[in-house]
């Protein structure tokens, strides 16, 4: 350190350092430390504090009845507005005029709107989400598969995104305007006009294709099935103890989640840099610079842990838009998830799979942006839901 | 009242000489500081001339099938090689940039106009005008765009105009959200009340005041949106449900050529690029407004 310059004790100052480092050492490494703070802390406020985040958390659930109500709404009015005649599609081209009628009348098409609307909530409510017109089978029995597909994908990129996008904002912002510093931002720039779809392709191409060193489409090797029990099949293959599965299940997963992952890694990565550069610009982190404490410590614990909300909310965001960019990966890597079933159902006209696929995949948009609303409270103690 | 006005008006309240350079010169003074804005600003310049002069520059015609000279590599005679029609790559690219831009443009037009409609009437209204159309615009939001655009062209029929209106319908709630919390923080503003006191009309405060203090926010958020809303032209072309054959659509360019990726890349590595690098543009020079009209809103 610079040595005399300064009035303060420096020994003072470096034992203390010492202490912390010493506590540090013992600590879980990174921030999980601050989230079970903020877990102890919510649990040792006692009866106020646990009533306060209850009513929060009830009444962030009923204001979720008029949007999900409103999307059951919108959804049953694309489904009717979508020309055509499901009696159509299912009979086929050379239906006749009597059967195409008498059909109608089964499915109940015949019906004025808000009577079949009101048989579709019903319904729902009822946990029914119809039949598919294609397969004949229950959709909520039917789409199980799917969804864990999807969720496995989008889990898998969502994690690659938050690893890699955090760590390199944070490293950018650490060392800004170093040469990583632009290398990462040009990338990051270059990640968020990407279209997904053409990055797929191109990984498709270059490392499937031309390298094969991964396989270009499916979830698994067709020749040797996964037996699926949960139907994620990462957990199947580990639970079965086929770890020669686990491994090209991995490899099937590699391109399609890095490719879904580009565009959350570098907005989250973009997000992570500049909170991280306001926040290091505080008087707290000076005074952890002052005490001598090393820099990893000051950027990954004391930063970090302020710059987490408006990541977390960029998270959030993205999660959804995941689901959304699922239906594009999905078609390009064969990856037989939700938007795959959703993509098909549209092309074949199987109109209840279409109403429940849109549904479903908003209601879980929905979903977690209300987790992540909630999780704001855990993560940064200050934010108080009162009102 | 008029007297009143008359006597105030040479009073400075403040020093205003540091006042005196317009805003817009000011915005454009930090704009051109901005190295990467000035970057994405030559490429949308130079996107929106190639559109322009398509037809002048483009060696062949977009639809002109050559078979004797399918999937060419690029060469001197064909800069990008041709597709599985024996097309000239390089020209259909060319074209393409009238497609992605014209959808870019005029979906965002679209949703800036109908998005600041509702958001002034929800946010200077308020009540239960603001409560109805800012639930629709929550219900809206909720889902994910690309399938809610998906939808829409699902009920309008494949094409390239419905594309258009579905991606212009996805981006409505956005701008109005947006225009609508602006409207709310400038009704607070003494001006406004001080406009209202003097026995100004709803029509001409929201003209003359509030429209103009919150269009900075807006012409960010819409550079930044063309850039999106060429991404999803594109991947609604790609899924088919947008651009129709022989249109040189960028995205349907790369789903027709999907399944020639071994023998042909460069029928898709071209289209791509070109989507990436007009993307590129918009969002540097989004940025860069953002920026230098918004300095609060800077990350």
């Amino acid at each position: 350190m610079g040595g005399r310059r300064t009035f303060v004790d420096l020994e003072v100052i470096s034992q203390s350092a010492k202490k912390v480092k010493e506590q540090l050492s013992r600590r879980p490494v990174l921030c999980l430390s601050g989230v079970t703070k903020a877990l102890a802390l919510f649990l040792a406020n006692g009866k106020k504090g646990v009533t306060s985040m209850l009513t929060y958390t009830v009444r962030r659930v009923f204001s979720l009845i008029p949007v999900l109500f409103g999307m059951t709404l919108i959804v049953f009015a694309i489904i009717h507005a979508i020309p055509g005649n499901p009696a159509q599609v299912i009979l086929g081209q050379r239906a006749t005029q009597e059967s195409i009628a008498l059909v109608t009348k089964e499915l109940g098409l015949d019906r004025p709107w808000y009577i079949q609307y009101f048989d579709y909530i019903n319904k729902l409510l009822h946990g029914d989400l119809g039949t598919s017109l294609r397969t004949r089978g229950p959709i909520n029995e039917e789409i199980w598969p799917f969804l864990a597909a999807t969720f496995e994908l989008t889990l898998v990129a969502m994690f690659i995104a938050i690893i890699i996008g955090v760590n390199a904002g944070i490293i950018s912002a650490w060392f800004s305007k170093s040469w990583f510093d632009y290398f990462a931002m040009l990338l990051a720039l270059i990640g968020v006009s990407m279209p997904i779809f053409w990055l797929g392709l191109m990984m498709q191409w270059g490392f499937a294709n031309e390298l094969g060193l991964f396989p270009t489409t499916g979830r698994e090797n067709v020749r040797d099935p996964v037996n699926s029990i949960t139907n994620l099949y990462l957990i199947d293959t580990l639970l079965q103890g086929r770890f020669d599965q686990f491994a090209t299940v991995v490899k099937h997963l590699v391109l399609p989640s890095f490719a879904l992952a580009t565009i959350p890694m570098a907005i989250i990565a973009r997000m992570t840099r500049a909170t991280m550069l306001e926040v290091m610009k505080s008087d707290y982190i000076r005074t952890a610079r002052a005490k001598g404490l090393r820099m990893f410590w000051v950027v990954y614990k004391h930063s970090l842990k302020n710059a987490v909300i408006p990541v977390l909310t960029v998270i959030g965001l993205q999660t959804g838009l995941l689901l959304g960019g699922a239906i594009l990966t999905e078609t390009i890597f064969g990856w037989p998830g939700i938007g795959r079933y959703l993509y098909d159902a549209i092309l074949y006209r199987d109109y209840p799979v279409i109403q429940s696929g849109i549904l479903i995949i908003a209601a879980i948009f929905v979903l977690i942006n209300l987790i992540v609303d909630l999780l704001y409270v855990f993560v940064d103690p200050r934010i108080k839901y009162t009102k | 009242m008029a007297e009143l006005a008359k006597n105030t008006e040479n009073i400075p309240l403040i020093s205003t000489e540091e006042k005196l350079i317009p805003p817009w010169k000011e915005a454009w003074f930090s704009f051109s500081k901005n190295r990467l804005a000035i970057v994405g600003l030559g490429i949308v310049i130079f996107f929106i001339i190639l559109a322009i002069i398509a037809p002048y520059i483009a060696p062949y015609s977009f639809k002109d099938q050559v078979l004797a000279e399918r999937m060419q590599a690029p060469s001197s005679k064909h800069w990008f090689g041709t597709d599985d029609f024996g097309r000239d790559i390089f020209s259909r690219v060319i074209y393409g940039a009238r497609i992605s831009l014209w959808v870019g443009f005029f979906s965002v037009l679209g949703s800036v106009v109908f998005g600041t409609i509702l958001g002034i009437v929800a946010g200077y209204y308020g009540s239960w005008v603001d409560a109805i159309i800012s639930r629709i615009f929550d219900i809206l939001l909720a889902f994910p765009s690309i399938l809610l655009a998906i939808s829409i062209v699902a009920i309008l029929g494949p094409s390239l105009q419905n594309a258009l209106i579905a991606i212009a319908i996805i981006n409505v709630p956005n701008f109005g959200r947006l225009v609508r919390s602006k409207v709310l923080s400038i009704k607070q503003e003494e001006y406004i009340m001080a406009a209202r006191a003097v026995g100004m009309k709803d029509a001409r405060i929201l003209f003359r005041h509030i429209l103009p203090n919150s269009i900075s926010p807006v012409i960010v958020q819409a550079t930044l949106a063309i850039a999106t809303a060429i991404i999803e032209a594109a991947a609604l072309g790609f899924l088919g449900m947008g651009a129709q054959a022989p249109t040189p659509e960028w995205g349907k360019m790369l789903a027709d050529s999907r399944n020639y990726i071994t023998q042909a890349p460069w029928t898709l590595i071209f289209p791509g690029l070109a989507i990436m690098l007009t993307v590129l543009g918009f969002n540097l020079m989004g940025d860069g407004l953002r920026d230098a009209l918004d300095p609060k809103m800077k990350q």
